[in-house]
C-alpha cells in the first residue's frame, strides 16, 4: 500500500454521488408496488458506503439505481440520483451508457455467471476501455496485467489469457474487480462480491478490493448482508429494511453504538451459543469410508466420524472438501468404495435401494435451499402428510391431527396447511422442511447448510428451533456447514474436513481453542469478526496462506 | 370478478385457496386472452359439441342411403349427397365424432406411453435411459407416414390397429419432450427427498415430477393432436385409415374428389373442417405456451 500512487487529479472528500428521496417500484401481476421508499444518501470521493439489510430490503435495487439503472420489472418512480453534477434520471440513455463502465462500474455477486465463458479474461477485462477508446489494446493489456498484480492474482502476466472456467471462483471475482477498475471509475458498486466464496478465499478478495479502492481513491458502495464483512470494508454503514433507511453512521460508531432496535437485533444474532455436552452412546458411526464419483474422482478418503445420540456434530470445511458427499454416503445415495456406515450398532447396506423403509425413516435430511427442497406444486399438507402416511400409515383425522401437532412444533399453525411453497417466506419454507423430517420421527437428521441461504435473523430462529427440538426429542444432528459462527452456536463436536479427509475432530471447545493444525487455523482465522480492524490485523500476522496449505503442507 | 378478490390476492395470498379462488383466477387469465385464442377456443368448443351431440344434430343417419348419388346443395339435402347417396351434412357431423374422437384417443395413448417412458428414462438414467433413447432414435429415423403405411398394410387396417400404430409412432416425440423437461426436475432436492423416503418410481413420477412438467406437456398435447389428426386424415385419404362406411373427413375428401373437376366445392368441406380445427388448436396452444413460458408481451 505504501508504494501505491494515487491517480493524480482526484482528491478525496468532494461530493460525488447524491441520492435524494429515491423511490423504486416493482411490478408483479400488473400492479406496481413500492420496493424502495424514499432513501437518501451521499457519497464522497474515495469513500466506501456499506449497505446492509436482509434480502428484500432493496439493497441491490438501490445499488443499481446509483447507476441510473432499474432492472426488468422495476422502475425508478421518484427522487433524484446526481452523479458528479449529472442528474442520471434526467440524462439521456446515451449519456448514462457512456458513464457506465467508464466512470461507474459494477461488480456482481456471481463472477462465474457474469463472465462470458467463450472469451478469455483479458478480452473481457479491457473491453470497456477499448469501446470507450481510452487506450490502445496493447496499453490496456499492460495496464490490466498491472491490475491483476495489484489484486494479488497469481501469475498476473498469464492469467488473463485463460478462460473463466480455468480459474477459481475467488480469482474470477478479483478479475471482475480488475475489469471494473480498468477505466479508473469514480464509483464502483460491489454487490455481495464475496457471498458465494469460501471464507478462506473471501479474505483474499476482501483484502484485494480494499487495497485497490484505497489506492485509486475510488468511491464504492458495498452491498452485503454480512455485518462482519461490511465492518472491514466500509467507512460508513447504512442499514436498510423494507426499502427504507433504518439508520446510518460511521462504521465504528455503528458497531459500538447502534441506535435502532432493528440494528441491535442484527448485531445480536452472532452471540447465539450453546453449552457443549459430552457425547453418549453413538447413534451413527462412519468407519474408514472412501468414496468416489465414477472410478476416478476420489472425494472422500478414509473418513471416520461418530455422532453420539442427542448431540450435534458439525462438519466444517470449504466447498469441495467432501462435506456434502459424506451426507450422500450416509444416506445411501452414493455407496462407498470402502468402509462401513454403522447405525445403532448395525452396519447399514451401502445402497439406498437395499435399506428397509424403517432404516430410511430413522435418517432424515434437511437441505440448503428450501426452494428446491419443496415441490412447488405440493401444499404444506401434502409435504408433511406424506411421510406420516408413508411411514406410520396414518390417514384421515389422525394424519391431520399429527400435521397440526408438527406445525405447532415448528412454531407455525394450521392456517398454513393449504399454502403452496411460493406463498411462504424463506424461513417458513425451511421450517416446513424441518417438519417434513420430523414427521418421520427420525433419530438422526443430516442438516446440509440449512441456514446458509437465509437472512441472519431468520437463521437465528431456525437454529434456535433446531436446538429446542434436540432438547425435546433427543434427536441427533450431523450439521454440515462452512459457517463457523453457526458451528459455535449449535455444535457439541466438530469435524474439520479438507480435500476429502478429516483434518481434525473432537469436542467443540477443544477444536476451537489453540493450538490448531494449520488448516483449522486458516479456516478459523478467516472468519470475519465484527472488529473493523480485524482484516488489517489478520493480514499482518498471517503466516499460512491458502496456497501454501493447498500445496500439501497440511 | 369482484374487486375485493383481486386486491386480496394482490397483497397477501389467502391461507386457503378455495374452489372459487381458483375459478376466478382461471377467469382472470381467460379474460386477458387475445382474440386469436378466443377464436380457437370457441371453434374447439363447437367441434366438441358437434362430436358429442352428433346423433341429435345430424338430419339423417350416418351410413344410410337417403337419396341419389351426388345430389346438389339445397332443398332436402343442405350440402347435397355423396357418391353413394348419403347426406353430406350428416356425414360431416358424424365425421367430427369419428375423426376427432379417434385422433383424441390416439393422442392420449401416445402421451401415456411417451411420458411414462420419458419419465422413467429421466429418473433411472444409466442404461435404461440409453436403451429407451436409442430405440426412440431408431423409430424416429423412419419417415412416420411411410412407416405407418407399411405397418398398416402388414397388419391390416382396423381402427384398433390404426390407433395403436400411430400412438406408438407419435409417442417417440412425447418421449423426447417429457424426458428433457423431466431431467430438469429430477435433479431437484425434493425428488431426492422422495427417493430418500423410499418412494417407488410410479409415485415419484406421478406426484413429484408430473405436476411440474404439466404445462409443456399440455401445450404439446395440443400440437400432437393436430399432427395425429392430420396423419389419420392423410391415411384415410390414402385408403388405409378409417374404413367405410364410417364417416371420416379424410376419406370423404377422397370419395368425393371427382366433384372438384366439375367446379363443385363439396369435397373441400371436410378438408376445410380439418384445416379449421388445426388452425384453432394452434392458436390456443400458442397462447398457452406464451402464458406458461413467462414471456412478457
Amino acid at each position: 500500500m505504501t508504494n501505491a500512487k494515487p491517480s493524480g487529479t482526484r482528491t478525496k472528500g468532494d461530493l460525488l454521488l447524491e441520492i435524494r428521496n429515491l423511490q423504486i417500484e416493482g411490478e408483479s401481476d400488473e400492479v406496481w408496488r413500492p420496493i424502495v421508499k424514499g432513501v437518501d444518501f451521499t457519497l464522497k470521493r474515495g469513500e466506501v458506503l456499506g449497505l446492509i439489510g436482509e434480502s428484500g430490503a432493496g439493497k441491490s435495487t438501490i445499488g443499481l439505481a446509483a447507476m441510473g439503472y432499474a432492472r426488468g420489472g422495476c422502475r425508478i418512480s421518484g427522487g433524484s440520483v446526481v452523479f458528479d453534477g449529472i442528474d442520471l434520471l434526467a440524462a439521456s440513455e446515451e449519456t448514462r451508457r457512456k458513464l457506465r463502465g467508464s466512470r461507474i462500474a459494477y461488480v456482481a455477486q456471481s463472477a462465474a455467471a457474469s463472465f462470458n465463458p467463450a472469451h478469455r479474461l483479458m478480452e473481457q477485462t479491457i473491453e470497456a476501455e477499448l469501446r470507450e477508446g481510452l487506450r490502445t489494446a496493447a496499453d490496456a493489456e499492460k495496464d490490466a496485467i498491472e491490475l491483476y498484480g495489484r489484486l494479488r492474482l497469481p501469475n498476473p502476466g498469464e492469467i488473463g489469457f485463460r478462460y473463466p472456467h480455468q480459474v477459481s471462483g475467488g480469482q474470477l471475482q478479483r478479475a471482475m474487480t480488475a475489469m471494473a477498475m480498468t477505466c479508473r471509475p469514480d464509483l464502483i458498486i460491489f454487490d455481495e462480491p464475496t457471498t458465494a466464496l469460501d471464507v478462506t478465499t473471501q479474505v483474499e478478495v476482501l483484502a484485494a478490493i480494499r487495497d485497490i479502492v484505497d489506492q485509486f481513491h475510488t468511491a464504492a458502495i458495498y452491498i452485503t448482508h454480512d455485518l462482519a464483512v461490511v465492518a472491514q470494508m466500509a467507512d460508513r454503514i447504512k442499514v436498510l429494511r423494507y426499502g427504507k433507511s433504518v439508520e446510518e453512521a460511521p462504521t465504528r460508531e455503528m458497531l459500538t453504538n447502534p441506535r435502532e432496535d432493528y440494528t441491535k437485533s442484527l448485531w445480536s444474532v452472532r452471540r447465539l451459543g450453546k453449552q457443549e455436552q459430552a457425547g453418549g452412546e453413538p447413534v451413527l458411526q462412519v468407519k474408514n469410508v472412501t468414496a468416489a464419483y465414477g472410478n476416478t474422482v476420489r472425494v472422500l478418503s478414509n473418513v471416520t466420524v461418530t455422532v453420539p445420540r442427542g448431540r450435534t456434530v458439525a462438519v466444517v470445511g470449504e466447498s469441495g472438501s467432501g462435506k456434502s458427499t459424506l451426507a450422500r454416503v450416509i444416506t445411501g445415495l452414493l455407496p462407498p468404495i470402502e468402509g462401513q456406515i454403522i447405525f445403532n450398532g448395525e452396519a447399514l447396506p451401502p445402497a439406498l435401494k437395499e435399506r428397509s423403509s424403517d432404516t430410511l425413516r430413522r435418517i432424515q435430511m434437511i437441505y440448503q435451499m428450501p426452494d428446491t427442497a419443496l415441490n412447488p406444486r405440493q401444499t404444506v399438507y401434502e409435504v408433511i402428510g406424506r411421510p406420516i402416511e408413508f411411514y406410520r400409515g396414518l390417514t384421515g383425522a389422525k394424519k391431520e391431527a399429527r400435521i397440526v401437532e408438527l406445525l405447532k412444533l415448528i412454531e407455525m399453525d394450521e392456517s398454513y396447511v393449504d399454502r403452496l411453497p411460493s406463498e411462504l417466506s424463506g424461513g417458513q419454507k425451511q421450517r416446513i422442511c424441518i417438519a417434513r423430517a420430523l414427521a418421520a420421527e427420525p433419530e438422526l437428521i443430516i442438516c446440509d447448510e440449512v441456514t446458509s441461504a437465509l437472512d441472519q435473523i431468520v437463521q437465528e430462529g431456525i437454529l434456535q428451533l433446531l436446538m429446542r427440538l434436540q432438547r425435546e426429542l433427543n434427536v441427533s444432528y450431523l450439521f454440515i456447514t462452512h459457517d463457523i459462527a453457526t458451528v459455535r452456536a449449535i455444535s457439541d463436536e466438530i469435524v474439520v474436513m479438507f480435500q476429502g479427509r478429516v483434518v481434525q475432530q473432537g469436542p467443540k471447545t477443544k477444536v476451537l481453542s489453540p493450538p490448531h493444525p494449520p488448516y483449522t487455523e486458516l479456516l478459523l482465522s478467516s472468519v470475519p469478526e465484527m472488529d473493523p480492524d480485524w482484516l488489517t490485523n489478520l493480514l499482518a500476522r498471517r503466516k499460512v496462506t491458502p496456497e501454501s496449505i493447498k500445496a500439501g503442507d497440511r | 370478478m369482484s374487486e375485493s378478490a383481486q386486491t386480496g390476492q394482490a397483497i397477501v395470498p389467502p391461507a386457503r385457496i378455495g374452489r372459487r379462488g381458483r375459478m376466478s383466477r382461471v377467469w382472470r387469465v381467460l379474460r386477458k386472452a387475445p382474440p386469436t385464442a378466443w377464436f380457437g377456443m370457441i371453434v374447439i368448443a363447437l367441434y366438441l359439441v358437434t362430436a358429442v351431440f352428433a346423433p341429435l344434430l345430424a338430419p339423417y343417419p350416418e351410413t344410410e342411403l337417403v337419396g341419389g348419388a351426388f345430389e346438389p346443395w339445397g332443398g332436402q339435402f343442405v350440402l347435397g349427397t355423396d357418391q353413394l347417396g348419403r347426406d353430406m351434412l350428416s356425414r360431416l357431423i358424424y365425421g367430427a365424432r369419428n375423426s376427432v374422437g379417434i385422433a383424441f384417443m390416439t393422442t392420449m395413448l401416445s402421451f401415456i406411453l411417451g411420458s411414462a417412458l420419458g419419465l422413467t428414462a429421466a429418473i433411472s438414467r444409466g442404461w435404461v435411459d440409453q436403451v429407451l433413447s436409442r430405440a426412440v432414435d431408431v423409430l424416429m429415423s423412419i419417415p412416420q407416414l411411410i412407416f405407418a403405411l407399411v405397418l398398416l398394410s402388414i397388419v391390416g387396417s382396423s381402427i384398433f390397429n390404426l390407433v395403436i400404430i400411430i400412438a406408438v409412432l407419435d409417442s417417440t416425440r412425447v418421449f423426447r419432450l417429457s424426458r428433457s423437461v423431466a431431467q430438469g426436475v429430477v435433479v431437484m432436492d425434493y425428488v431426492e427427498a422422495a427417493r430418500l423416503r423410499g418412494e417407488k418410481l410410479p409415485w415419484i413420477m406421478r406426484r413429484e415430477i408430473l405436476p411440474n412438467i404439466m404445462a409443456p406437456l399440455v401445450a404439446e398435447f395440443g400440437l400432437r393432436f393436430c399432427f395425429v389428426f392430420l396423419t389419420i386424415s392423410a391415411l384415410s385419404f390414402l385408403g388405409l385409415g378409417i374404413q367405410p362406411p364410417t364417416a371420416d373427413w379424410g376419406s370423404m375428401v377422397r370419395d368425393n374428389a371427382a366433384l372438384i373437376t366439375y367446379g363443385d366445392v363439396t369435397p373441400l368441406l371436410p378438408a376445410g373442417a380439418i384445416a379449421l380445427l388445426t388452425v384453432a388448436m394452434n392458436f390456443v396452444v400458442d397462447w398457452f405456451l406464451h402464458k406458461t413460458s413467462g414471456l412478457r408481451e
